[in-house]
């Protein structure tokens, strides 16, 4: 079973005559394992696919099979399934700024609250050493730089190995450099553990870490 | 379920100490609130205590009042032949009157006239709670003698000083008197002071009155655990113009007076309020521009697969801990104001573990009122919304 089927999804904004078609009759298979890259302008629905794959976002027309569920008419509990077995990580990285490196990518761990605090702290650390933090544990977001940053929320993503990770532009806000390195890590560690990845980007440079990539265009995939 | 919690509040704390000048300002937030009930609370409570204290020194099983006599500053006098009726009572085994009467007290130094409360009595009863009164009973006996009390407002002068240096003659009501001793009573907000002398003598400064007018009625049994009995049947022997009493309702029937005839209880209640109010808002606006500065952050969470209702708890934590964290140094403060009160004016503010309690439950309250304002903003963190 791919990770994701989606059988003319459609999606749109609003009602009446304000009504805007932002995805149209959208059939996407991505298997598993597989590292997938969206591109298109902007506007284009590309993050709307994104948050509605992600359970962020209800939608009622058509089919998505996310993880051998069904996201179309899904319930509250089945969306916040489907948050907590993938990763997102966003443009900003979002990290609290009160807490620092480890305690951040532990939030990840505290959800279901297994095992104990310093399993927990262990699992952390060795991410954050996976993704070239290991001297950076107790630093807060505020000292870390923006690559490192968002390193440390590519940590937080995948700490809890999640079958899917959902990416959208994590490297919009980084210079070139930090940011091929962010993805590189990102994409070693999701072939390691075989993590599907979609990810949605502007970004030219980074384009040749895909497996596949795909272009939506007014909502319609190309 | 207990880890939630936990993680929740953890969460809450690590960010309530990461900027220590916020956490200052919200703690002193929570602080000046606390005082502020505490204060109300104390001028309420203390009006309550020492608007009793006089009836509460009165030792007898059962009272007599006339029943236009509102309180004990300005008593109404009655007939004593009706106290005596109740000498039919076989249960009774003694009655005395008590006269009392305001009177114009002249201070030995200034030679200005301040209004006190003066109370007359046969010295053969023993008739008032207060040790240094029941030793100093034969002193009143001479005529013109009376007895100060030492907690009365300074107003009057050190009078216990000069007795010591033996000035002990000064004017009531323009009739000369001559202290003979003090004892410890204490002022309520009805008296600022308080002389106690034998009945002859308390004709003998209100020329005008008859000793067949009395103030208050004493009544002792001979089995005082028979009063509510006995009381039954002394009504029925006074009739209509005199309340009977027990000791308890004597005591509860001043105190309804100063909360209910004066509107202080109403006074101090409002001032509760707003200290209470007063506080929210300020705890209110710490808690929503914690929540606004943090929505990305809580959207992220939300994004993880946490729930609203974990962030209500994050933000409720914050509550709680700013609650504990403002009463700790609020009660500090509350205890050193309320010795300084003690100190200036002369009233006892006591500060029971009730008082404690209730106070640190408003707070919570209070916290918690601000947080539940405060988490509307928690559903402008959506995901989908914001990124």
């Amino acid at each position: 079973m791919p990770a994701i089927i989606t059988k003319n999804l459609s999606f749109s904004y609003g009602q009446g005559e304000l009504k805007r078609q932002v995805l149209n009759n959208v059939n996407l298979t991505i298997e598993r394992g597989e590292i997938v890259i969206m591109t298109g302008p902007s506007g284009s629905g590309k993050t709307t696919l994104l948050t509605i794959l992600g359970g962020l976002r209800a939608a009622s027309e058509g089919s998505a099979i996310v993880l051998d569920q069904e996201m179309i008419g899904s319930s509250e509990a089945t969306q916040m399934k489907i948050r907590s077995q993938s990763g997102y990580i966003f443009q900003q990285h979002n990290l609290i700024p009160q807490l620092d490196a480890l305690q951040n990518v532990c939030t990840a761990l505290e959800l279901d609250g297994t095992g104990t605090e310093s399993e927990r702290k262990k699992k952390a650390s060795e991410m954050l050493e996976s993704v070239g933090l290991g001297d950076r544990l107790h630093h807060r977001p505020a000292e870390l730089s923006g690559g490192q940053r968002q390193r440390v929320s590519i940590a937080r993503a995948l700490v809890r190995h999640p079958q899917l990770i959902l990416a959208d532009e994590p490297t919009a806000s980084l210079d070139k450099h930090s940011g091929q390195e962010a993805v590189s890590i990102l994409k070693k560690l999701a072939k390691e553990a075989g993590t599907t990845i979609l990810l949605v980007t502007h970004d030219y440079r980074i384009l040749d870490m895909a497996d596949r990539v795909i272009t939506l265009e007014d909502g319609v995939l190309k | 379920m207990v880890s939630n919690f936990f993680f929740a509040a953890r969460l809450a704390w690590r960010q309530l100490i990461h900027d220590r000048s916020k956490l200052v300002a919200a703690t002193l937030g929570v602080l000046f609130a606390c005082v502020l009930v505490f204060m109300q609370l104390g001028f309420k409570d203390s009006l309550e205590t020492s608007a009793a204290s006089a009836p509460a020194k009165m030792k007898g099983d059962i009272f007599l009042l006339h029943k236009q006599t509102e309180a004990m500053w300005r008593p109404v006098e009655f007939n004593r032949s009706l106290l005596m009726r109740a000498l039919g009572n076989p249960d009774v085994s003694a009655v005395h009157p008590m006269y009392i009467s305001l009177g114009q007290f002249k201070n030995m130094d200034t030679r200005t006239k301040r209004t006190l409360m003066i109370y007359g009595f046969n010295p053969d009863a023993d008739l008032m709670d207060i040790p240094d009164v029941s030793a100093q009973r034969d002193k009143i006996r001479m005529k013109d003698n009376v007895l100060f009390d030492r907690a009365s407002r300074p107003e009057f002068g050190p009078v216990a000083q000069q007795i010591a240096e033996n000035r002990t003659i000064t004017e009531i009501n323009d009739y000369k008197v001559n202290l003979a001793g003090t004892f410890l009573m204490g002022t309520s907000f009805g008296a600022d002071g308080n002389v106690i002398t034998s009945d002859l003598n308390f004709h003998r400064i209100f020329k005008g009155r008859s000793p067949d007018q009395v103030d208050l009625g004493f009544i002792q049994l001979k089995d005082k655990t028979k009063a509510d009995k006995v009381v039954k049947d002394i009504k029925a022997l006074v009739g209509d113009e005199v309340l009977v009493l027990t000791y308890a309702e004597l005591v509860a029937y001043e105190q309804a007076y100063w909360n209910n005839t004066a509107p202080v209880g109403f006074i101090f209640g409002m001032g509760v309020i707003m200290g209470l109010v007063v506080g929210m808002v300020i705890v209110y606006q710490i808690l929503f521009t914690d929540i606004t500065n943090n929505l990305a952050q809580y959207a992220t969470l939300k994004a993880m697969g946490y729930t609203q209702g974990y962030l209500m708890k994050v933000v409720f934590a914050s509550a709680a801990f700013l609650a504990v964290l403002g009463f700790i140094p609020g009660l500090g403060v509350s205890l050193i104001l309320y010795n300084v009160a003690e100190r200036n004016i002369y009233i006892p503010f006591p500060m029971p573990p009730q008082k404690i309690i209730t106070v640190f439950c408003f707070i919570l309250v209070m916290c918690f009122g601000a947080g539940l304002l405060a988490i509307r903003k928690l559903k402008a963190a959506n995901p989908a919304d914001m990124f």
